[in-house]
C-alpha cells in the first residue's frame, strides 16, 4: 500500500481530524483551568522516524509524554508532548501548588501525585480527542491507559512509531499545537501527534467517502 | 598541523561507519539499541541503530534491513570487513522500558527484546561483546571514539561515563 501519495483533498480531511479532536480537547482544557486555550491550524507531516522527532525538538529534547494506543475501528498512536516546565505548570495549577518542580529531587509522594494528574489530563484530552473524532467518522474508538514517560523526545517517541514502524519507514502524523497565552507567564504550548496505523487510512478516508 | 574532529550522527534504524580522529554517536536511545562493532587497532568503527528486533516480523516487504537487531548486526559487519578492519569487537547500550509496565501492550519488554536481539546476533557472527549499558528506565545518548574504544553514555540529569 503507498498511503504516502496523499492527495490535497486526503490532508484536507486529515487536517480536518486534527481541528476537530484538538479542538475539542482544547476546549476541555481551558474548563479544567478556567483559562482561555487557543489551537493552531494542524499540520499533515509524512515524515520519517528522524522527522518525527524533530517534529517534537529534536531526539535530545527533555520532554513529558503521554501515549496511548488507540483501538476500535481505527487503529493508532496519540502522543501528547509539553516541555517539562510546561507539564510542571499544568501539575501546579491542578493541585493549587505553585511550589511543585518536576525535576530529579522531585520524591516519591510528590512526584507520585504528578505523574497521576499528568495521566488524568492525558486521559480527557484524549478522550475529548477521541470522542470528536467518533462523532465526526461514525467510528468507534477508544483509547489505551496512558503511558507517561519523561526523559528525552528520541527515547519516548520511538515507543509511539513501534506500530506503524513493522509496515513503513514513514509515518503520517496529525499534528496540532494548543497554546495557552497569559500574562506573568511565558506561552505554555502543547503538541497532539494523532498517528494512525497505515492500514486505518484506507478505512477512513472509504468511511468519509472520499476513496 | 591540526586534525578537525567530525561527529558523525546515526539516526534511527541507520548504520554508519567512522575512522579516528573521527567520533561517533545516537542521540535519544530508549527501547532502541545502539550497537558498535570495533577494530581496536586499525581504529575503525561502526553504530547501528536498531529500533525493533526481528526483519520476520515486518508487514512489509523492502523494509530497510538497519531498522532490524538480526538483519542490521550482519550489515554492520560487512561495512566495516569492506574497510579492512579485522579483529572486531562489540559494545552496546540502549534497550530501556521507558514506561511502566501495564496492560501487555507492544510498549512493554521491546527493549529487552531488543537486548536480546543484538545479543543473538553478534553471537551467531562470533562477535564478541566487551561491555554493555543495557536496560533501566532511562534514555540514553551515546558516543564513541575508535581512537580509545570507549564508549561514553549520557542519560539525563546524570553525569556521562564510559564503559
Amino acid at each position: 500500500m503507498d498511503a504516502f501519495q496523499l492527495t490535497t483533498f486526503q490532508k484536507d480531511i486529515l487536517k480536518e481530524i486534527g481541528n476537530i479532536g484538538a479542538g475539542n480537547a482544547a476546549t476541555s482544557l481551558s474548563m479544567l483551568l478556567g483559562q482561555k486555550i487557543d489551537m493552531m491550524v494542524p499540520s499533515v507531516e509524512i515524515a520519517d522516524f528522524n522527522e518525527v522527532i524533530e517534529l517534537v525538538g529534536g531526539p535530545e529534547q527533555p520532554i513529558v509524554g503521554l501515549m496511548f494506543q488507540i483501538e476500535g475501528e481505527i487503529t493508532g498512536v496519540m502522543a501528547i508532548v509539553v516541555e517539562i516546565d510546561e507539564a510542571e505548570y499544568l501539575v501546579q495549577k491542578l493541585t493549587h501548588n505553585d511550589q511543585f518542580r518536576l525535576s530529579e529531587q522531585t520524591n516519591g509522594t510528590e512526584l507520585e501525585i504528578a505523574m497521576s494528574a499528568l495521566s488524568e489530563i492525558g486521559n480527557i484530552l484524549t478522550g475529548s480527542y477521541l470522542t470528536a473524532l467518533s462523532d465526526f467518522t461514525g467510528m468507534n474508538l477508544q483509547p489505551s491507559v496512558p503511558h507517561l514517560g519523561i526523559d528525552m523526545a528520541g527515547a519516548i517517541m520511538t515507543l509511539g512509531l513501534l506500530e506503524v514502524s513493522q509496515v513503513t519507514d514513514y509515518a503520517i502524523i496529525i499534528d496540532t499545537e494548543i497554546r495557552q497565552e497569559e500574562e506573568n507567564h511565558e506561552n505554555i504550548k502543547g503538541n497532539f501527534l494523532f498517528i494512525p496505523d497505515p492500514e486505518s487510512f484506507q478505512k477512513l478516508f472509504a468511511k468519509l467517502g472520499w476513496n | 598541523m591540526t586534525t578537525t574532529k567530525t561527529i558523525v550522527n546515526v539516526g534511527i534504524a541507520d548504520t554508519k561507519t567512522v575512522q579516528h580522529p573521527n567520533t561517533i554517536r545516537t542521540l535519544g536511545l530508549g527501547s532502541c539499541v545502539g550497537t558498535v562493532l570495533y577494530d581496536e587497532k586499525r581504529r575503525i568503527a561502526g553504530l547501528s541503530h536498531i529500533l525493533l528486533p526481528d526483519s520476520n516480523q515486518a508487514r512489509a516487504a523492502n523494509s530497510n534491513p538497519m531498522k532490524y537487531a538480526d538483519t542490521a548486526i550482519p550489515q554492520l559487519l560487512k561495512m566495516l570487513q569492506d574497510q579492512g578492519a579485522r579483529d572486531i569487537k562489540a559494545k552496546m547500550a540502549g534497550g530501556a522500558q521507558m514506561f511502566q509496565a501495564g496492560k501487555g501492550t507492544s510498549f512493554m519488554r521491546i527493549g529487552d527484546k531488543n537486548i536480546e536481539a543484538v545479543q543473538e546476533a553478534l553471537r551467531k557472527l562470533n562477535i564478541r561483546i566487551v561491555s554493555s549499558d543495557v536496560g533501566g528506565n532511562l534514555g540514553r545518548t551515546i558516543e564513541f571514539d575508535p581512537e580509545t574504544s570507549r564508549l561514553s553514555i549520557r542519560k539525563r540529569n546524570h553525569d556521562i561515563y564510559t564503559i
